[in-house]
């Protein structure tokens, strides 16, 4: 490697947790002028590689190195000054305060012990205007998009200290326009000699804009490659550590329409304060797709069958008979169960254990005065940790510290373990990594299989297609298709959910 | 048997408890052995270690009640009201002022006096989970009204009470122990069987984490609070009683003055995380006895009465700096590389 080109190089870190070897001789480097992937599956260490170097936490061992310098970051603050950035996924600025206000927040330039307003609003403009993004800086970052906040934050970082960025899974909540403009931005960064660290889950972003990858497993350094030379499916092997031809033949669920049985759930003009008007039929034994872009009513169809929101207009018939659900526990009384959209904050019980998590669902559907036993759930709890695979030292551990698939197929083992005759997905999959969603794809099938109605929301076109055997097309709350066997296609849905928005461009 | 210790020293209640024997230790040190004198006076037994427990079982109460809804996210700082309240509406009965055709009964007075607190605890309730007032606020208003509502049973007076069956609520003893000790340690178990028989306290637990996933996985978020608040209420109406049966009478302006301050504090130093999640009783029980064992001794040490609340202060301060983890991590370090340094 051409070594004076290197700009970070970090060398045999290690980062124990109490129960876990988070990072185990990891390697790592970046050259100037690099956008460089940090790959992995959940829990492979990508997030302790980047807390190690940003300074969030402090490794164990090993030595970091930018520019020749040794470093040993111990806040954030630390490692901003030494030239490292980091934009998250979760945009991390005041969205109450102006764009030009987040951009200058802790160094404001001052007049005479004052704030020099006039010049933060003109030097923000100028820097975002490097960036093609011209907009009213004065206005509060939240009259802003997630894709305008997400580069303000760069424009941000970049400003601060301009050597090392670290992108950690900026993409998530971008539209496909979005994420062209960001890599715009990226190359542009890169052609002015900073190196990039992009953490992502979406592969063909990886092959589109990076020149390097590192690839981490189990917290173990597994190498590091050209992009150009590394074909897609031997990176996939190389992330979960086997083939991916195994994973291609596992799921495959066109044709089950002669498993679907007596309807399930029927809604009728049913509508919520987030949704005017639900006609639904779901059977038993199917898998319902529900696609559309964000917001156009995927969830809030869920959110409204579960009870989450209130149903004000309409009729819904469980197992033919008419009934009112009111509130979530009426819901799961009348076996439904829901993985909603948010895992961090609609799902995990974060300071409970995984056994507490597991059994939460199960406890509210017997009712507070059947308590389940400590010796009852923690059976349950190894049952679903075994049947799920869930990668965790014991059931004590809080689900806080696991990894976001783990985390997800807990929630899915709480409902599970309800017993449910239909069980709502609501991207099931997002942030997590090939392997367990996989799984997770793999279980919805079997579900299915085995007479239980599933509905599937997912934003994955692909993902979509392997799972569901009839599919609701969404379109501004307003189900505009349903497809099922030969119609589901990628071209076919495309063309339903574009229909009628094509004129309108993004903001 | 490390292993053993390891698990002990995890449980919620052992550092408090550490703390509460060794201020009762100093105290016994200090005062030459005289803090654990106990005498029996006519079967009953006297010493300042019962002294601390009678008096801390208001606080033991109170702490019970706030630790639940601590636990939950909230914060109830009108329980010193509702102690008022309750006091009045208590001792106005019995003195037949109020409801004369009760005929003074002290039965009904204590029976209308938790009424009055579960309704007050209710109403704290609803205006949290219904009404989604922020906790602190929504009892606010109870708390500056409270004290208005006392003075309009008793008229703006200080009502004082004739009746050895009232004054046996704080004064009285059974087996040789004061009675309050038996109306702690029956709520105290009634809460914590409670707690531990049925799924509420993973319930309550489960509210204070995340009340959003609560919701999702089925919990009725809202009924919970409603419940918890009113507990609490119930819990300081009790409070109350003891403290008018203490001094004879109900003074709507002192009872439970600022002691809801020490009723949070107490769930504090048991290590409840006020932001809500995991809690613990007995941790708190210890807590509100640290907290009474503080005041006894330092008025037994003769610190001037000016300057008590600061020496408080600072013992509070200390216990807080010997739960905190990072504090503890800081001193460990310091010690650890001192003694590395002495040794090569």
């Amino acid at each position: 490697m051409d070594a004076e080109k290197l700009l970070l190089r970090m060398e045999h870190i290690s980062k124990r947790f109490p129960a876990v070897v988070a990072l185990d001789d990891v390697e790592f480097s970046l050259r100037a002028g690099e956008i460089h992937a940090l790959l992995g599956e959940n829990g492979a260490g990508k997030s302790t590689l980047i807390k190690v170097l940003t300074g969030v936490e402090q490794r164990d061992s090993g030595t970091v190195w930018l520019e020749g310098k040794e470093i040993f970051p111990r806040t954030p603050q630390e490692a901003q000054e030494t030239g490292i950035s980091t934009v998250y996924q979760e945009v991390n600025l005041c969205p109450n305060l102006s764009v030009a206000e987040n951009i200058y927040i802790g160094r404001e330039p001052r007049r005479a012990g004052r704030i020099d307003w006039k010049t933060i609003n003109r030097k923000a403009a100028e820097l975002l205007g490097r960036f093609n993004l011209n907009i009213d800086v004065t206005q509060n970052l939240d009259a802003y998009s997630v894709a305008v906040q997400q580069m303000v934050a760069i424009a941000r970082a970049v400003d601060i200290s301009a050597r090392v960025l670290i992108l950690d899974e900026p993409t998530s909540s971008l539209t496909a326009v979005e994420v062209q403009k960001l890599f715009e931005i990226m190359r542009m960064l890169k052609s002015q000699g900073m190196g990039i660290i992009f953490v992502t889950h979406f592969l063909d972003q990886v092959y589109e804009v990076t020149d390097t990858i590192t690839v981490l497993r189990n917290g173990e350094y597994v190498g590091t490659y050209a992009t150009a030379e590394l074909p897609r499916v031997q990176l996939v092997g190389k992330m979960i550590g086997k083939e991916y031809a195994e994973l291609e033949g596992s799921a495959a669920a066109k044709g089950g329409e002669e498993r679907m049985g007596e309807v399930l759930v029927e809604l009728r003009g049913a509508g919520s304060a987030s949704i005017p008007d639900v006609n639904l039929e779901i059977r038993r034994g199917e898998v319902l797709g529900l696609s559309g872009l964000l917001g156009s009513g995927r969830s809030e169809t869920a959110r409204l069958i579960f009870g989450v929101d209130r149903m004000e207009r309409g009729e819904v018939d469980v197992r033919g008979r008419k009934t009112e659900v009111r509130g979530t526990l009426a819901a799961i009384r009348s076996g439904f169960a829901f993985c909603p959209e948010n895992r961090k904050t609609e799902g995990i019980v974060g300071d409970l254990t995984i056994r507490e998590n597991i059994v939460l669902a199960l406890q509210t559907k017997r009712g507070m005065l059947r308590a389940i036993s400590r010796a009852e759930a923690e059976k349950i709890a190894d049952e679903y940790i075994e049947k799920l695979a869930i990668k965790t030292p014991s059931q004590d551990q809080l689900i806080r510290n696991l990894s976001g698939g783990n985390q997800q197929k807990v929630i899915l083992a709480r409902w599970l373990a309800t017993n449910p005759d239909l069980l709502m997905l609501d991207e099931p999959t997002r942030g997590i990594d090939i392997g367990t969603k996989a799984e997770i794809q793999k279980i919805v099938i079997q579900l299915a299989e085995e007479g239980m109605a599933l509905i599937f929301i997912s934003s994955e076109i692909d993902e979509m297609l392997r799972c569901c055997n009839r599919m609701a097309v969404l379109r501004d709350k307003v189900k505009v298709a349903e497809l099922s066997g030969e119609e589901i296609s990628e071209a076919a849905i495309m063309n339903l959910i574009a229909g009628g928005a094509q004129n309108e461009q993004p903001a | 048997m490390n292993s053993r210790l390891k698990k002990l020293t995890k449980c919620q209640s052992f550092w408090p408890l550490m703390v509460l024997l060794a201020i009762l230790l100093v105290n016994g040190v200090v005062s030459g052995g005289a803090f654990f004198q106990m005498r029996i006076v006519d079967g009953h037994l006297y010493g300042r270690l019962i002294d601390i427990l009678r008096n801390g079982s208001k606080l033991m109460l109170l702490a019970t009640g706030m630790t639940m809804v601590l636990a939950t996210g909230g914060t109830d700082i009108s329980v010193g009201s509702v102690m008022a309240i309750s006091g009045a509406i208590a001792c106005s009965v019995v003195d037949g002022r109020i409801l004369s055709s009760l005929g003074g009964s002290v039965t009904a007075a204590v029976l209308i006096a938790v009424l009055a607190g579960v309704l007050c605890g209710a109403w704290n309730g609803l205006l949290v989970s219904k009404i989604k007032i922020q906790p602190i606020v929504a009892t606010m208003i109870l708390m500056v009204a409270g004290r208005g509502i006392a003075q309009l049973i008793t008229d703006g007076k200080i009502v004082t009470v004739n009746s050895d069956a009232y004054y046996f609520i704080n004064g009285g003893y059974i087996l040789g122990l004061p009675f309050p000790l038996f109306i702690v340690g029956f709520f105290v178990l009634l809460i914590m069987l409670f707690t531990k028989k049925t799924a509420f306290g993973l319930f309550v637990e489960s509210t204070g984490c995340n009340p959003v996933s609560s919701r999702f996985a089925g919990i009725n978020v809202d009924r919970v609070k409603l419940v918890i608040y009113t507990f609490c209420g119930a819990m300081a109406a009790i409070a109350g009683l003891i403290e008018s049966a203490g001094i004879k009478g109900a003074d709507c302006n002192n009872a439970g003055l600022m002691i809801e301050m020490d009723a949070i504090l107490a769930v504090a130093i048991g290590g409840t995380s006020l932001a809500g999640g995991r809690f613990s009783i007995p941790a708190s029980i210890v807590g509100a006895l640290i907290i009474q064992s503080i005041t006894t001794s330092v008025y037994a040490m003769g610190v001037a009465p000016e300057v008590t609340q600061v020496v408080k202060a600072l013992i509070v301060v200390a216990i807080c700096l010997a739960q905190s983890k990072k504090f503890k991590a800081a001193v460990a370090a310091r010690l650890t590389s001192r003694k590395a340094v002495s040794a090569a």
